[in-house]
């Protein structure tokens, strides 16, 4: 591919929101991963009573969240592959089938 | 109880013999389709998205964290659970900005990303001392583990658990490269997965299946405090800069990159982060399960009579419920774990040396495809050769913060320069180069100074014999004080519990300390690393690599001219 045609592509609308669309998931999913994680240690470093306040039983309001943090954080990578197989690589395909034509 | 913990099994020796065996035949197909450098280094791209969500999870779940965090579940409770969710806070992190850039711009190493529209030679320099630097760290941890771990189970010597998983992890990298390298480890992972969701099954049995009655009788055993976070986040700064070597870290462990290339595209990259995160986050469920599983049906009595920092909860567990012949299957599996886990890292020590190194720097980039894979396998002999040396030359020594010391390494050295060379448009040679040996640098040179390593490797005897004075001090003058309340001396009393303060006073003071103050220092290594790497580039600009950065976006986004 000639530097002219890298360029075309890279003024072209589909690929602005392509990159634009990917830019703010990515930087969206990456930031709640953060407070996630950051948070769960801010709670242990600060209000340790309220991680061992009882939920039910022994169970303490620690351990579900701990539990969440694990979960949460995958369910995160599935809401970006979700949104990667359908609207990205759609997107991709486009900007695909322009180059080859 | 009594346990046959540290004898040789029929049923382990059994399982273990199968799995070479297995491993072995796996290792002769692969070698027919192990001739050009793709095959070698990235299974010619052949694996798919699912296979490679096992593989990655297969090079996260060490031996040494299912039994050591199953070990500090048991004896330290909620502790070990905060713990164990630190070691996956990063996959998503790889996912949302590491695993499909990476995928599109390089051909083998990350190094090619960042020497993607860079000056190759110091770049590839540069990006192999941080990938081998962090590989050598890991692997020394995971040798001296495999050795010390071989023995307690086994009865094996040191020595010679040393020599045998040397060996065969030689075997699988020289003769199979990354597609007998890859199918060990999704092996390996199936098994550990399988085995410790068996011995969660098992455990839960023994409650109803309820995990409300195993906390219950979790607090019944150990009071409330089990269940409550303890002593494990006392700063807030270095829980935070602990936080971020493992979110950040994972991003830039050479061995976890190598893997994004043995799928054939983004998509199928994308995928296995998926498959892998969710793999690792239901192991550690599982770990942690059978952490508290075995404090309430083993004891931490009898598992700490048996290794102090309770490493082999999970093996006795194993045997009080399902006998010597799971005991036996769970040890097999946890030498297998030990092999997959070496070999990776073999292979990505090799890697660095040959395609990074060699062809890179000392070969300006020519080389023809023979060469390379001959050079690429005298690199993996070294390297396994220098894993077992390194293995008994660490024998006895504490190496627990030698993992630590990678992920500081590859957060500070790998990540940053990987990170801002996709992102961003000025980034130039310079600002990488020194991106990276900052990163490289105060990693390494902070954690020598820090307390982990100043204080509990080098000054060890200093600080035991302090910690004896004080105690023998304590020994002293406690009854001489009781002796003088009873007489209703109470002036003299306090006088002497006075002078007994000051002394330890003086005596803690005297302790050695250590030079850099704080146990991780990823906040100050991987600030640093971006920072200079920021303002040296601002310093002064590129026009070749801004140029070439409108192609990289493209690729980057769209994959087109993706290899």
């Amino acid at each position: 591919m000639t530097e002219k045609t890298a360029h075309e592509i890279m003024e072209d609308a589909d690929f602005k929101s392509l990159a634009s669309q990917k830019n703010s998931i990515s930087v969206v999913l990456a930031i709640l991963e953060l407070f996630l994680y950051f948070g769960f240690i801010a709670l242990i470093a600060y209000n340790k009573p309220f991680l061992s306040s009882k939920l039910s039983g022994a169970i303490t309001v620690g351990i579900p969240i701990a539990v969440g943090t694990i979960v949460l954080s995958w369910v995160l990578t599935g809401i970006y592959v979700r949104w990667a197989n359908t609207k990205y690589d759609l997107l991709v395909r486009k900007i695909k089938e322009k180059v080859g034509g | 109880m009594q346990t046959t913990i540290g004898q040789v099994h029929a049923t382990s020796i059994l399982f273990f013999i199968l799995f070479v065996a297995v491993t072995l035949g796996i290792t002769y197909w692969a070698a027919k389709r192990t001739r050009t450098t793709k095959e070698f280094y990235a299974a010619g791209r052949s694996i798919t998205g699912f296979q490679n969500g096992l593989a990655l999870a297969g090079d996260y779940m060490s031996a040494a964290s299912f039994l050591g965090i199953a070990g500090l579940v048991s004896t330290k409770g909620y502790d070990g659970l905060i713990y164990s969710v630190g070691w996956l806070v990063g996959w998503p992190i790889v996912m949302f900005l590491i695993a499909e850039p990476l995928r599109n711009l390089g051909k083998y190493t990350f190094a090619d990303v960042v020497a993607y529209r860079l000056n190759q030679r110091p770049i590839r320099a540069a990006a192999a001392a941080g990938s081998l630097v962090t590989v050598l760290f890991y692997l020394i941890a995971q040798m001296v583990g495999a050795g010390t771990l071989i023995k307690l189970m086994f009865g094996l010597p040191y020595e010679v658990a040393i020599v045998v998983v040397g060996t065969l992890m030689i075997a699988y990298v020289l003769f199979g490269g990354m597609l007998a390298t890859t199918w060990v480890q999704i092996i390996k992972a199936v098994l550990l997965l399988g085995g410790a969701t068996l011995l969660v099954i098992l455990t839960l049995s023994q409650f109803g299946f309820s995990y409300g009655e195993l906390f219950g009788q979790a607090e019944k055993l150990y009071t409330a405090k089990f269940l409550e976070p303890g002593g494990l986040i006392t700063s807030p700064l270095e829980a935070f800069s602990l936080g971020l070597a493992l979110m950040f870290g994972t991003a830039g462990l050479p061995h976890i990159l190598m893997r994004f290339y043995t799928v054939p595209d983004a998509k199928e990259a994308r995928k296995s982060v998926f498959y892998a995160t969710g793999f690792i986050g239901y192991f550690y469920i599982l770990t942690v399960t059978i952490g508290f599983g075995a404090a309430v049906l083993v004891g931490q009595k009898i598992i700490m009579g048996i290794d102090k920092g309770g490493n082999m909860a999970a093996p006795l567990l194993a045997e009080a419920l399902g006998g010597t012949a799971f005991l036996g299957f769970l040890a097999a599996v946890a030498f297998a774990t030990i092999l997959a886990v070496v070999a990776g890292l073999t292979l990505a020590g090799a890697s660095a040396l040959s395609h990074d190194l060699y062809v890179g720097v000392i070969r300006r980039g020519v080389s023809a495809e023979k060469e390379e894979v001959k050079v690429a396998k005298i690199a993996t002999l070294c390297l396994g050769v220098a894993a077992i040396l390194l293995g008994i030359l660490f024998k006895g020594q504490n190496v627990a913060f030698m993992v630590g010391l990678a992920f500081a390494v590859a957060c500070s050295a790998n990540f940053p320069a990987l990170l801002l060379s996709i992102t961003w448009k000025k980034f130039t040679t310079k600002g990488a180069v020194a991106s990276i040996y900052t990163g490289l640098v105060l990693a390494v040179s902070l954690i020598i100074l820090s307390p982990t390593v100043w204080v509990d490797v080098f000054h060890a005897k200093e600080k035991a014999a302090v910690e004896k004075q004080i105690k023998d001090l304590e020994t002293q003058s406690k009854p001489k004080i009781e002796a003088l309340e009873e007489e209703g001396k109470t002036v003299e009393a306090a006088q002497e519990k006075a002078q007994l303060e000051t002394k330890t006073k003086e005596l803690k003071a005297s302790m050695p300390k250590a030079i850099f103050p704080m146990k991780n220092p990823a906040v100050i290594s991987m600030g640093a690393a971006f920072l200079i790497g920021i303002l040296l580039s601002l310093a002064g600009r590129e026009k070749e690599a801004e140029d070439k950065f409108e192609e990289e976006k493209l690729r980057t986004y769209v994959g087109i001219g993706a290899e």
